[in-house]
């Protein structure tokens, strides 16, 4: 049986730097992966390679059972990305986004009523971008995260901008409930720790920890930090 | 490194390059075992929805936010207003005629040129584009259809603008012919400019490499143009336009066209 | 790697430099109406065509960048149309002076080859600046590709369209630059053309094995440990990478 994400020997360079090296790891359908570890570490990085936005510079990758980068139009809209940027137009209203989105995706406009209501904006998703607050935009990319259904979620500090209430509506979309294959980062232990089934920490781009998160002693993640 | 837990068979040999078929698990085309969701991979929309689903925004950008379009019509005005001053003449025929309209219709474009790109790299735009399943080339081709039909409505407000400031001979009776010849030069200075507004765009100088970058690539847009045009211009009757000037703006056309579609991606990589 | 054979190299290009200089100045007869002067053809015709193929060259070699995704094609076309470049200082020099003598005039618009030259040569002069604004050495290296091709196939396009527009308001008046050559400055030509072509191989291999030296020497130092360590020099040239695996 494949993995949906299957990683040997990652790695990624940014000129002479190191961005990611040495990652291998493999993540099972509907497991959840938190990613830890400080600013810098790579973990923006590693979901960007996953997405199949940044190619590997070594090691394999295998997403949803094919290759990246080469087989990248096969699983192309079949993983949602939720990074720091929302990936939506400020001039535009949040119905106006997901339709754009939606017509990229080939997925119908009923789905775009349904996510939207999901996430509580469906009254406000005719006011544009710039009159929402952070939170609303955030919840409008969730729309756009999940849109097309995607087999696997890559989420960069989802909670980031999000009240309780606004965390809880979006759980059942991006959250464990959902069922869906996700990798995660995360700056809190106790939070991440709780969803996660395997946990990587990574330091200056390589993998100081992996790990079953239920073996894990949160300790250890605090130790990454420091 | 520490322990690295992995369930089923290990992936694929690492290795620089593309690595090897990885000879394990399910076939590529097939669908995944046991995902949720689990379909064969979907073939997403067609490069012609993808073309008007992101005309479709970019008209609607344009239309809220009013960037590009005003800025250059207005632009156009105010330099056929600084040549009355700077030639010192009321107004102007032939050769000299056909210069500052092409210039000027450079200078305003390279306006849009700028802007082209803008609102893609600073909200995110490029990334949502890459994550859908379709053409990469879509959105080349929408990019350069928004820049020809800014071009178009340039045209609109500057040409007659001009008939009314600075031109002698009136322009209605070469209409057609300044039609046909504006549209060949306005396929050229998009092609390039979709190409030089998406480099220029990802680098710290942008407004500074747009225009260093498309001006003397244009120099043959200019040049065939302003010749095709003098003649139309003419004090008296219109001389009939040299065809080598149309051949010369066909042939720029399709090589920048063709060249432009072989090497946008490599643009949209990171 | 690339420093094989550089000795040999740089004797043969002296050595036909030298007989060329001596060609032009003693054995190539004086033009009838433009007298001694003439004779700066000689370095501005050929200067003007290796040019030319250097920039045509950095784009096909940038062709090879972008299939195969090895910075090596990068680096040689980086310092191909980096040469270009200076070469193109040195054609607009000799031009203008050329011009001054023959015409009067420091420049003149109806020497169609000096025009379509100037405006290449200030689209090449955004190379650098575009290679600068880009941090990343990846992507730095992509686009500096992508222009590169651009700019290559805009020469031929830039020269014919020039060309079209002088030949019909002003006709050519300088130089013979395509056959009508008497025999003696034919030859004479030919030769300064192989020991252009030289100068400019000789050069790009000096280049080529420098970058490639020093690029070396930062990885010994990398893997010495001295890693993370930024000079703090930016530079529009790119740095190749020596791979640990060979594709």
């Amino acid at each position: 049986m494949t993995g949906a994400v299957e990683l040997v020997g990652l790695e990624r360079r940014y000129g002479e730097r190191i961005a990611l090296a040495d990652v291998t790891l493999t993540l099972e359908h509907g497991a959840t992966l938190v990613v830890f570890g400080p600013n810098g570490a790579g973990k923006s990085t590693l979901l960007r390679v996953l997405a199949g936005l940044l190619r590997p510079h070594d090691g394999s990758l295998r997403v949803l059972g094919h290759t990246m980068p080469e087989e990248d139009w096969a699983v192309r809209g079949r993983i949602g990305l939720l990074g720091h940027d929302p990936l939506l137009y400020r001039d535009l209203t949040g119905r106006e986004n997901l339709r754009y989105h939606a017509r990229l995706h080939g997925v119908d406009d009923g789905r775009i009523d349904e996510v939207l209501e999901a996430v509580g904006m469906d009254r406000r998703a005719d006011e544009p971008l710039r009159s929402l607050s952070r939170g609303m935009v955030q919840r409008l990319a969730v729309c756009r995260a999940v849109l097309q259904d995607p087999d696997l979620l890559l989420l960069d500090e989802p909670r980031a901008n999000l009240d309780p209430a606004a965390g809880d509506l979006v759980e059942p979309l991006i959250g464990r409930a959902s069922g869906r294959t996700r990798v995660v980062t995360s700056h809190d232990p106790a939070g991440g720790l709780a969803e996660a089934d395997l946990v990587l920490g990574l330091r200056g781009g390589r993998p100081e920890l992996l790990e079953w998160a239920e073996d894990l002693d949160p300790a250890r993640i605090t130790e990454l930090y420091t | 490194m520490s322990s690295a837990p992995q369930d089923g068979p290990p992936a694929g040999p690492s290795q620089g390059g593309p690595p090897a078929r990885a000879s394990q698990g399910g076939p590529a085309a097939g669908p995944p075992p046991g995902g949720p969701g689990a379909g064969a991979s979907r073939r997403g929309p067609s490069t012609g929805t993808a073309v008007l689903a992101i005309l479709r925004k970019e008209v609607r950008v344009e239309l809220r936010t009013l960037e590009s379009v005003p800025a250059m019509c207005l632009f156009s005005v105010t330099t056929f207003v600084l040549f009355h001053f700077a030639l010192d003449r009321d107004s102007v025929n032939g050769d000299l005629a056909s210069g500052i309209l092409w210039v000027t219709l450079l200078f305003s474009g390279v306006l849009a040129i700028n802007r082209l790109f803008v609102a893609d790299e600073e909200q995110g735009g490029f990334d949502g584009f890459l994550l859908a399943p379709v053409d990469r080339s879509a959105l080349l081709i929408a990019k350069f259809l928004t820049l020809l039909g800014f071009l178009v409505v340039l045209e609109i407000v500057a040409v007659p603008a001009f008939g009314l400031l600075l031109l002698e001979p009136s322009v209605g009776r070469v209409v057609l012919r300044l039609i046909g010849i504006l549209l060949l030069a306005d396929v050229g200075i998009a092609a390039v400019g979709t190409l030089v507004a998406a480099l220029a765009v990802r680098t710290r100088a942008r407004d500074l490499l747009g225009p260093l970058l498309a001006l003397p690539l244009l120099v043959p847009v200019v040049i065939g143009g302003a010749r095709a045009c003098a003649p139309l211009f003419a004090a008296g009757h219109p001389a009939s336009v040299p065809v080598r000037w149309l051949e010369t703006l066909g042939l720029y056309d399709l090589v920048f066209g063709l060249l432009a579609y072989a090497v946008f991606d490599f643009l949209l990589e990171d | 790697m690339y420093g094989k054979g550089l000795r040999a190299l740089s004797v043969t290009t002296a050595l036909v430099m030298s007989g060329a200089i001596a060609l032009v100045f003693f054995w190539a007869p004086e033009d009838a109406d433009q007298g001694f002067a003439q004779k700066i053809f000689y370095v501005h015709v050929p200067m003007a065509i290796v040019a030319l193929c250097g920039f045509v060259a950095g784009g096909l070699m940038a062709i090879a960048h972008l299939r195969t995704r090895d910075s090596r094609w990068d680096m040689r076309s980086y310092v191909a149309i980096h040469l270009s470049i200076i070469l193109g200082v040195g054609v607009l020099l000799t031009g203008s002076i050329w011009a001054r003598v023959s015409w009067g005039h420091w420049w003149v618009w109806n020497e169609p080859t000096l025009v379509s030259f100037l405006i290449i040569f200030l689209l090449y002069c955004t190379y650098q600046p575009l290679r600068f604004s880009i941090q990343d050495p990846e992507r730095q290296a992509r686009y500096a590709s992508v222009f590169a091709i651009m700019a290559g196939a805009f020469v031929p396009l830039n020269f014919i369209a020039v060309r079209l527009a002088q030949q019909y308001t002003h006709p050519r008046v300088l130089g013979n630059i395509s056959g009508n050559l008497p025999g003696k400055m034919e030859w004479t030509f030919f030769a300064s053309m192989l020991g252009m072509t030289l100068l400019f191989v000789t050069l790009w291999k000096y280049e080529m094995t420098s970058k490639h030296a020093s690029s070396q020497l930062r990885r010994l130092k990398r893997l010495l440990g001295e890693e993370g360590q930024s000079t703090g020099r930016r530079s529009a040239a790119p740095a190749p990478r020596q791979r640990a695996t060979q594709v």
